[in-house]
């Protein structure tokens, strides 16, 4: 094995490492049990899953017929739009968040009209919460479900289409079979994208225990005066998400 | 002008609280702009490392130019922040010369740790103001305004020190209040009355202040009952002590009072 | 540039009459089509001659830049292909992975409205005739590329297509089992009493499936007519070629045809005017040394260019007086110790050329 790549290689894994297992290390086991049986605990935890499977599924629901058309239709300003769907990559949550608000908020752009037509507000509800990790989560599974359309040959959709197929069918019959594994691949990594949402969360959508607390949030404002409850409440959400996405990988992504 | 500005303090100083002693003669020598002074060897120099609550930004950035002038060949460098981070980075041993903290609370994580040269001092006081949009369109006059049905209110997180005071102050006039949210920070909660997501927030005077005509202050009695002490302290692991005295000198000023009270603060 | 035994132009009440015009950069296709139900025809060209263009145009995959489509008597120009009457058999299938044979050849029936039970029951009624009945459970990585041909082929009948459409059907699968395909896919077609449209670059395919050839090189129709007409008279390089003829044009005069460039040819028929001699490889004999006592008038003086073994004979590329091939068998190009630069004489006999009007 080349030394050149090795050493990198292990220096890369331990980097990524070191952190979770101090986490570990210096986690207060012995008031675990204590931390652990708080409702609050409880209540943000299914607060996170709830709301990180609603992003997914709306992500879903919009991100891959948006993936469907950058990857397989031509239109003016193309580039343009796809640079501007990865933004959210690039975009500091908190930007995302106050973005959301100017946009959806009580007096925003299009909030007002929510507001005063359908008497709808989004800041500090549950849905706000979905939107914000829909934000800045949505964009990984656009961008992986485009690689994959890509990457699939237009001419299944073709050979539906002289069956008798409309584009729709066929995208519908074929296509999306065909490309369920990056599907799969990139509801994942929104989802866990989702899960781990701070920023643009807490600025959109506030923080309040039950209603829009999720656990990224109950451990950064544990942190401010008790850390050992935000270690304890870190290894809560590390074990969910490592036992979710290593369901899902076996499940899913090595069928393909 | 900076000659005549060091008679008063010093006066102001002397009477001060026995504490406040190390601090005055640490003013007296580092004001040796004179020649007779010259060969002084606590004449400041070099960086001053500052530690500050975020809310003392604008007050603390105004001094520090102020400071800059006085001594010429020194340089005030500032980390602003929540005064729990910026008290956990000091017992992990950051190089500070000052920590001025918006409450004794988080300033006694950093004596416990025996990281503070000589005991702390309060040298302002912030209270609570409700914050409310341009006009007070809703008509708050009040704490117990705050509990009507339908008025979207943010408050501070109780674990970060305005939600710990807010709670305070409700208690104290026997409120019970439930927020849309509990903001991680003071900013955070201002912002939302700032973008006309919440009708109001309890928020600190200093930050109404800061935050100009973008949001009204509505005072309430209450809020005497949740005073927030912010004490000063020499850090005992200072890398440039002299120059650190010099500075806290100049805080705890006629000058420098006139500029954290210019901000909201109140005396102590 | 019409050929002789050319079908019935204009238009027709059944089967497919069409002007493929399409456009796409600097390539022009501007082809004329027509064939009668029942009719199969096979598009033959060169790589790039524009033969699957003319495909996806019929298809309706690849719009018309201008022309027309009629199939029975109903232009078809502006109807999207999910609405037309066509069937495709594609280069390398295209069976959709993820469902088994049964479900992609219902896969068209659905389409076409039939209901779920109903359009399997047809399918494995396709299948069934394509001798498949036992893999309808398999996905496509599963079958063989014969048995992956059939399926295509029952997928794409199994719309009941007034005009099906089959790009190099048999280019996919390899030397043995083409042959098989090859014998069964013509019998499917014979069976077929639509009109079939058949691409490919094999001019064995083409003889074997089709009624009538359809040569395009360029974009354009070079030649049509029955294999057997173009393989007696081809009338471009690269036809003569593809049915292994050596071919050249010339003025004819009487019993000799003056080449456009190079030398005279001395045939059998006699003609005037311009025209084409063909003459095959095998015809063509070779000597080191001038053969004296040959009464062969058809003589040159050429050079060995090159040499390939083709199926048990060499085929020798020559130039010099005129350029042709030749083959002769191993033992002979052993006893004439050819190699390439090395000098030969090539005679033809009179008898064994044939000329036709250009």
């Amino acid at each position: 094995m080349p030394v050149p790549l090795l050493v990198p290689a292990l220096i890369g894994l331990a980097f990524l490492l070191l952190p979770l297992i101090a986490l570990l290390v210096r986690a207060p086991w012995r008031s675990l049990p204590e931390q652990l049986t708080s409702a609050e605990v409880w209540e943000a935890l299914r607060l996170s899953l709830v709301c990180a499977t609603a992003a997914t599924g709306l992500s879903l629901v919009v991100g891959v017929p948006l993936a469907w058309l950058l990857a397989r239709t031509r239109f003016p300003g193309r580039g343009l739009v796809r640079a501007l769907v990865t933004l959210p990559l690039v975009l500091p949550p908190v930007v995302g968040g106050v973005a959301l608000l100017l946009a959806f908020g009580r007096n925003g752009v299009i909030g007002q009209w929510l507001d005063s037509w359908f008497g709808i507000t989004l800041p500090f509800t549950t849905t706000g919460v979905v939107l914000a990790e829909t934000f800045v989560a949505m964009p990984f599974l656009v961008i992986s479900v485009e690689g994959t359309l890509r990457a699939a040959d237009p001419r299944y959709e073709e050979a539906a289409t002289t069956l008798g197929a409309s584009r729709f069918t066929a995208f519908r019959r074929v296509t999306l079979p065909l490309i369920a594994p990056g599907i799969a691949a990139g509801a994942v990594l929104a989802w866990a994208r989702a899960l781990g949402e701070f920023g643009a969360t807490i600025t959109f959508a506030g923080n309040f225990p039950g209603r829009t607390q999720t656990m990224p949030l109950a451990v950064y404002l544990a942190l401010q005066n008790d850390p050992a409850a935000a270690i304890a409440l870190s290894l809560v959400l590390l074990a969910v998400s490592i036992a979710v996405l290593a369901a899902l990988r076996d499940r899913w992504m090595t069928a393909s | 002008m900076t000659r005549s500005a060091h008679r008063p303090r010093r006066t102001l100083q002397v009477a001060g609280a026995s504490a406040a002693a190390l601090l005055t003669l640490s003013a007296c020598s580092s004001s040796g702009t004179g020649s007779d002074k010259g060969s002084s060897p606590a004449k400041p120099s070099g960086t001053v490392t500052v530690f500050a609550a975020a809310s003392l930004k604008e007050s603390f950035e105004a001094l520090g130019k102020t400071f800059e002038k006085q001594h010429p060949g020194t340089k005030v460098t500032f980390n602003f922040g929540g005064s729990d981070t910026l008290a956990a980075s000091i017992t992990s041993g950051a190089p500070a010369d000052v920590f001025a903290a918006a409450s004794p609370k988080t300033m006694a994580t950093v004596t416990d740790q025996q990281d503070a040269a000589g005991t702390p001092v309060t040298f302002v006081r912030n209270r609570l103001e409700i914050a409310t949009p341009p006009g007070n369109p809703d008509h708050i006059s009040s704490l117990k305004d705050l509990t009507k049905p339908g008025l979207k209110v943010v408050l501070c997180d109780k674990t970060v020190p305005c939600g710990a005071a807010a709670q305070k102050a409700l208690d104290a006039g026997g409120l019970t209040l439930t927020p849309v949210s509990y903001e991680q920070d003071v900013k955070s909660a201002l912002t939302k009355v700032e973008l006309k997501e919440a009708d109001a927030a309890v928020v600190y005077r200093t930050d109404v202040r800061a935050a100009g005509d973008k949001v009204a202050g509505v005072d309430f009695p209450e809020s005497a009952q949740a005073v927030n002490d912010y004490p000063i302290a020499l850090l005992e692991n200072a890398p440039n002590p002299k120059a650190a005295k010099a500075f806290v000198a100049l805080v705890r000023s006629t000058e420098g009072r006139k500029a954290l009270s210019g901000a909201g603060f109140l005396k102590p | 540039m019409t050929d002789l035994d050319d079908t019935t132009t204009g238009v027709l009440a059944e089967g497919l009459d069409a002007r493929l015009v399409v456009q796409r950069g600097t390539f022009r296709l501007d082809i004329t089509l027509t064939a009668a139900p029942g009719e199969v025809v096979a598009l033959l060209g060169p790589n790039g001659a524009g033969k699957t263009t003319a495909l996806r145009a019929l298809a309706g995959l690849t719009p018309l830049t201008s022309g027309h489509l009629r199939l029975d008597g109903t232009p078809l120009d502006a109807t999207p292909p999910e609405s037309r009457p066509v069937g495709v058999v594609f280069q390398d299938y295209l069976l959709f992975p993820h469902l088994t044979a049964l479900d992609n050849v219902a896969f068209g029936p659905r389409c076409r409205g039939a209901g779920k039970a109903e359009a399997r029951a047809q399918a494995a009624d396709w299948l069934d005739r394509m001798g498949l009945a036992d893999h309808a459970g398999a996905k496509p990585r599963r079958l063989s590329g014969g048995q992956a041909q059939r399926v295509a082929v029952a997928r794409a009948l199994a719309t009941r297509p007034r005009l099906l459409l089959l790009d190099e059907p048999l280019a996919a699968l390899d030397a043995r089992t083409r042959l098989e395909v090859r014998a069964q896919l013509r019998r499917h077609l014979a069976e077929f009493e639509a009109v079939a449209v058949l691409v490919t670059h094999d001019p064995l395919d083409a003889m074997v499936l089709a009624d009538r050839l359809v040569v395009i090189e360029h974009g354009h129709v070079v030649q049509e007519g029955t294999p057997s007409h173009i393989a007696r008279h081809p009338r471009t390089d690269y036809i003569a070629r593809l049915v292994g003829l050596n071919l050249y044009r010339g003025r004819a005069e009487g019993h000799t045809v003056r080449l456009d460039a190079g030398p005279a040819i001395t045939t059998t028929e006699e003609l005037s005017g311009p025209a084409f001699v063909a003459f095959p490889p095998g015809a063509v004999t070779l000597y080191r040394e001038r053969p004296s006592g040959s009464s062969a008038r058809n003589l040159w003086r050429c050079e060995v260019a090159g040499l390939e073994t083709h199926g048990d004979q060499i085929r020798a590329d020559l130039t010099g007086a005129l350029a042709l091939t030749a083959d002769l068998t191993t033992v002979a190009a052993a006893e004439l110790d050819l190699h390439p630069g090395a000098p030969v004489w090539a005679a033809v006999k009179a008898t064994q050329t044939h000329a036709y009007p250009a």
